[in-house]
């Protein structure tokens, strides 16, 4: 009854198996133990540790880097449930910092003003896993094929429009269902049109979806954004400032988390959207330039 | 055959009805309290045990779930569900059910980047060890009369455990592609 060998940590099933106990949840945006307590009691999955909502990140301008690290610490004393904190994109010494403060999931984010603009972290060489966003499949692969053991939609971080996080999901989706239904020798020319590993592609021909588990995020505001994002065919839900900047993030959070169980129940999501105060104020992308567009940030 | 359910209400339960097909049993999603009529067994998967513990109070599981184990329904927590039917926790939150005669350690091994796979032996299951996925995983702390220890770690570390119609284990057997585990648990049901 001992133990046959010696435990491996920072394997690929950890990493990813963690994704995997995420699912059907919501991990919320915070930026104080306060917020943080909230999230945890309206039961949030996991919270994501950052020093400015990605809506006040867009309105303050300049870069934007890893949060403090002393108010990271903060928000891993204050909870149970996993934090998250975000470096930034190629910066694999902020990860690296991140990793020795004891968070559980790395996220990459282009909401943080890149580091490098050609290379992601190699993620394989961490023991802490990494979610990273994608707007195609070929990007999704790529953040896969680099050790991303988990993938969301970019959408259009602290926007309050999920008109983006529609068109990646339903776009990676989509491209998952084409390679499903192609024969074995278009898979190299695919995987050479996607920039993807070829190894990745033949195993979404097989398996028929993503070898790690796919949340949406960017622009979730309310309970049935949250639904439409699960129904669509996302695993859970990353809502950023969706929640702490709406009139009542309590009852907001409350009321997202059963909606993302409940999605596919419409007298619920009504039963939950009722009396819920004024969401985020929301931003149309159209009228956006590109250079003020988050999601076109990584590569 | 004995009829189960795998609570559904969050975490990775469609791995846990993979397993179920698989060995082409007969499983159903729980999502409300009413969907626990006329199931031989319940399976609670891994998923965070703060939110699922919370939202099963809102759906108003609780009593429903007791009853249902008094009328002779058998239940298998995994990780977040052994925690989930716990006595008692040693952390502060969440309020564990009650079901079994069973002492947790939440996170007992650390934070994410100490979780590991490794091999272990289990009473109940003859044969290859078992490969065994922990992730944030708790351990039992301490247990009652009626229950049997059927895995550790180390010395006095227990990972697997038994009680009549009820089973509690720190690891994710349905993370793995061995369907042992799955097929005790039916046999459980089933008797």
């Amino acid at each position: 009854m001992a133990i046959e060998t010696k435990p491996d940590t920072g394997t690929w099933t950890v990493k990813s198996g963690l994704a995997q106990m995420l699912k059907g949840g919501v991990i919320m945006d915070v930026v104080t133990p306060d917020q943080a307590k909230i999230a945890e009691d309206a039961g949030a999955v996991a919270v994501m540790a950052l020093e400015r909502v990605p809506s006040d990140i867009r309105k303050v301008g300049g870069v934007a880097r890893m949060s403090d690290p002393k108010m990271i610490a903060e928000i891993i004393e204050a909870v149970t449930i996993p934090v998250m904190a975000k470096a930034r994109i190629g910066h694999f010494v902020e990860a690296q910092v991140l990793e020795a403060l004891g968070v559980d999931y790395i996220d990459e984010s282009e909401v943080l003003t890149p580091a490098d603009e050609n290379n992601h972290i190699s993620k394989d060489e961490f023991k802490v896993p990494f979610v990273c966003g994608a707007r195609d499949l070929g990007e999704a692969l790529r953040r896969i094929g680099e050790g991303a053991a988990m993938i969301r939609t970019k959408g259009e971080a602290g926007s309050g429009n999920i008109v983006e996080a529609v068109r990646h999901a339903r776009k990676v989706l989509g491209q998952i269902n084409h390679i499903k239904s192609m024969e074995t020798d278009e898979l190299m020319a695919t995987a050479r049109d996607l920039k993807a590993p070829y190894e990745l592609v033949k195993g979404i021909h097989e398996s028929g979806e993503l070898p790690v588990v796919n949340f949406a995020a960017g622009g979730i505001s309310t309970p049935s954004d949250a639904a439409l994002m699960m129904q669509i065919g996302v695993d859970g839900v990353f809502v950023g400032s969706g929640i702490f900047k709406s009139e009542r993030p309590d009852i907001m959070a409350d009321a997202i988390v059963k909606a993302t169980t409940h999605f596919n129940d419409p007298h619920m999501l009504a039963e939950v959207s009722k009396g819920l105060g004024d969401a985020m104020p929301g931003l149309d992308i159209r009228s956006m330039p590109e250079s003020e567009q988050l999601a076109t940030r990584g590569w | 055959m004995p009829k189960i359910g795998v609570l559904a209400i969050q975490g990775d339960f469609l791995e846990h009805g993979k397993m179920l097909d698989a060995i082409s049993m007969d499983w159903q999603e729980v999502r409300l309290p009413d969907q626990l009529d006329g199931l031989d067994g319940l399976i609670i998967p891994g998923g965070e045990s703060t939110t699922i513990v919370q939202l099963m109070d809102i759906y108003g599981f609780r009593d429903t779930i007791k009853r249902r184990t008094r009328e002779g329904m058998a239940v298998w927590g995994t990780c977040a569900g052994m925690i989930v039917i716990a006595r008692k926790l040693l952390d502060k939150r969440p309020e564990p059910l009650g079901l079994m005669d069973i002492e947790v350690s939440r996170n007992a091994f650390g934070r994410q980047v100490d979780s590991f796979e490794t091999e272990i032996h289990v009473a109940s299951i003859p044969g290859d060890p078992v490969h065994a996925i922990f992730i944030r995983a708790p351990i039992v702390t301490n247990v009652g009369p009626e229950v049997e220890i059927i895995a550790e770690v180390e010395e006095g570390k227990p990972v697997a455990v038994r009680q009549d119609r009820l089973m509690a284990t720190s690891f994710h057997p349905e993370l793995t592609n061995d369907t042992r585990f799955h097929e005790l648990f039916c046999k459980l049901s089933g008797s």
